[in-house]
């Protein structure tokens, strides 16, 4: 059975000429046990997808089930197996850290009990035992984000709705968020995630949807996806006239795009472009393998969205 | 859609975790938050009261410090109520988001909003009971009716925190509260029969007395601490209670309109 199950959603804001489609006939579904991405521009969908799912806004049309439950009908009791890691940090500044779990578990309806018998390990989890008794105020944004993480466990979920949880992390912390989330995949957890990280979705996502303007665009295994979009190499040139260069790499690579003074050469053969560049003074390359990032560029355009 | 947003609020004990929330925080601020109650209304007892009372005759044989006494102490009710339910609630809905995480969890916006408005009723109540010891201490209100002043006092918190949360659901900011306390608490103050008897309004202005929330409430609260039976104590009941069913239903509607879209 499906965690969760998206079928033909929609969803629009505005009226007349100011309507806007946020979601446009989205489907897709989540296995038990998985990490399963949602990557998109920003205005892609993402937020509006999530509290969709959460019952906190009503579709157009489209069916959701939750954990068996009716979206939005059942939405409440739905959530009481779901755990929240929402965009903005929300915990709660008048409060310690142990505070702020124990008010947070008594909405699941959870004695004090109940919570504190949790609380130790949430807190371990969290690399937080030491900050226990601080205020919100006295944490870092890593601490902030682990303690969000540990108060969407407070009910035990089966499933956790991340909303970019490593935004604005440093890499330190973020590679601590991300080992936590291991562990919780590991336990068998599932997690929904949206991200703006593409290493990120790359790392921890068994699959991913590339959600664009509300439609979903792509799906699959994050290599899967790459092997069947994009040439298996990559090499970037960069320099004051790469610009002109590119004349010479178009017939040496199956695709060539030029954003500022890189040139992206997508190629399935790198000799011939290697032997080019090795005649050109001036130019620095880069040579890689093909990665989540390029799909999505790919797919998505290299235009600003915001 | 729209037949859920006008749904009657759906009322259950779902909202006690979230009132508690409320209380623990304010019970870590809670010696200098009664100070504050106390002190206000007491500053205007003492300089009203004592000052611009010596100057005047008693009112229907009442002396003028406790005819003020026995109206301002629900004035002071519906600022504390109105207060929390537009200042703190703003505060928790739209800049620390602790609705939006509440919403995370099986809570409902109808529970939250319920909550808020049992709270900021409870704060203005605790507030009110600070007060009356003060009362007290002036040695006024020391009679058997005034049993029945705090469940009244608790129905004008109910009343304010309804009709401010009203507001709070289509606030932009905190400015827009300045408003509301200047162009309509202050206004009704002062035609309310807090600090003169209503009869010294225009004719044409008495009326409102009637109908607006704090004069009917000055109507049942004053006597009750002058030792009297209030006149047409159960349809000015009524009226209060109405005020705050329609405005919490109102309330309801215009948050959810807000935060479910």
């Amino acid at each position: 059975m499906h965690v969760l199950s998206v079928q033909h959603l929609h969803k629009s804001y505005g009226q007349g000429d100011q309507r806007h489609e946020v979601v446009n006939d989205l489907s897709f579904s989540l296995r038990a046990g998985e990490c399963y991405g949602l990557l998109g521009p920003n205005g892609a969908g993402k937020t509006t997808t999530l509290k969709l799912c959460l019952g906190l806004s009503e579709p157009d049309s489209g069916s959701i089930m939750l954990g068996g439950h009716h979206i939005p009908a059942e939405a409440r009791r739905a959530r009481m197996r779901v755990g929240v890691v929402p965009q903005m940090d929300s915990l709660d500044p008048d409060f310690t850290v142990e505070e702020n779990l124990l008010v947070y578990g008594r909405y699941f309806g959870m004695s004090d009990k109940q919570v504190h018998d949790r609380i130790d390990w949430l807190l371990e989890f969290a690399t937080l035992t030491a900050k226990r008794k601080a205020q919100i105020g006295e944490l870092s944004g890593g601490m902030k984000r682990r303690l969000t993480l540990a108060r969407s466990l407070v009910n035990d979920p089966d499933l956790i709705f991340m909303d970019e949880p490593t935004t604005g992390l440093d890499p330190q912390a973020r590679h601590l968020m991300w080992e936590r989330l291991k562990t919780l995949l590991a336990s068998g957890k599932t997690i929904l995630l949206t991200t703006h990280f593409m290493d990120e979705a790359e790392r921890l996502c068994d699959r991913l949807a590339v959600i664009d303007q509300g439609q979903l665009i792509a799906e699959g295994a994050p290599r899967e996806l790459i092997a069947q979009h994009i040439e298996p190499q990559v090499v970037e040139v960069y320099g004051d006239n790469v610009a002109d260069w590119i004349v010479h790499a178009r017939p040496l690579s199956d695709r060539v795009e030029l954003s500022g003074e890189t040139a992206f050469c997508y190629t399935r053969q790198t000799d011939a472009l290697f032997k080019n560049l090795s005649e050109q003074s001036g130019l620095r390359y880069l040579h890689r393998p093909a990665n989540l990032e390029d799909l999505f560029l790919k797919l998505t355009g290299r235009e600003m969205r915001d | 859609m729209s037949n859920r947003i006008y749904q009657l609020p759906s009322f259950s004990l779902r909202f006690f975790p979230v009132w508690r929330r409320n209380f623990l925080v304010w019970r870590k601020l809670a010696i200098a938050s009664v100070i504050g109650n106390i002190a206000e209304p007491l500053i205007t007892l003492v300089a009203f009261g004592y000052g611009l009372g010596s100057l005047l005759s008693d009112i229907n044989g009442v002396r003028y410090i406790e005819f003020l006494a026995s109206g301002a102490i629900s004035m002071s009710v519906m600022m504390a109520a109105s207060f929390e339910a537009l200042y703190s609630a703003f505060s928790r809905m739209h800049v620390q988001k602790t609705w939006e995480s509440l919403l995370n969890t099986p809570m409902d916006l109808d529970d939250i909003v319920l909550a808020e408005m049992l709270w900021a009723a409870s704060k203005a109540m605790i507030s009110g009971m600070a007060i009356l010891g003060v009362l007290f201490l002036l040695g006024i209100g020391l009679h058997p009716t005034t049993l029945l002043v705090p469940p009244m006092l608790f129905l004008v918190g109910l009343t304010f925190a309804s009709i401010a949360l009203v507001i709070n659901a289509i606030a932009r900011g905190y400015d827009f509260f300045t408003y509301y306390f200047t162009l309509m608490l202050t206004p009704m103050i002062f035609v309310s029969g807090v600090y003169y008897p209503v009869s010294q309004l225009p004719s044409w202005l008495q009326p409102l007395a009637q109908i607006l929330p704090l004069g009917v409430a000055v109507q049942v609260v004053r006597p009750l601490l002058l030792g009297q039976l209030p006149e047409a104590a159960l349809p000015n009941v009524f009226i209060l209670m109405a005020y705050c069913f329609f405005g919490f239903y109102l309330a309801t509607v215009l948050t959810r309109r807000r935060l479910l879209k």
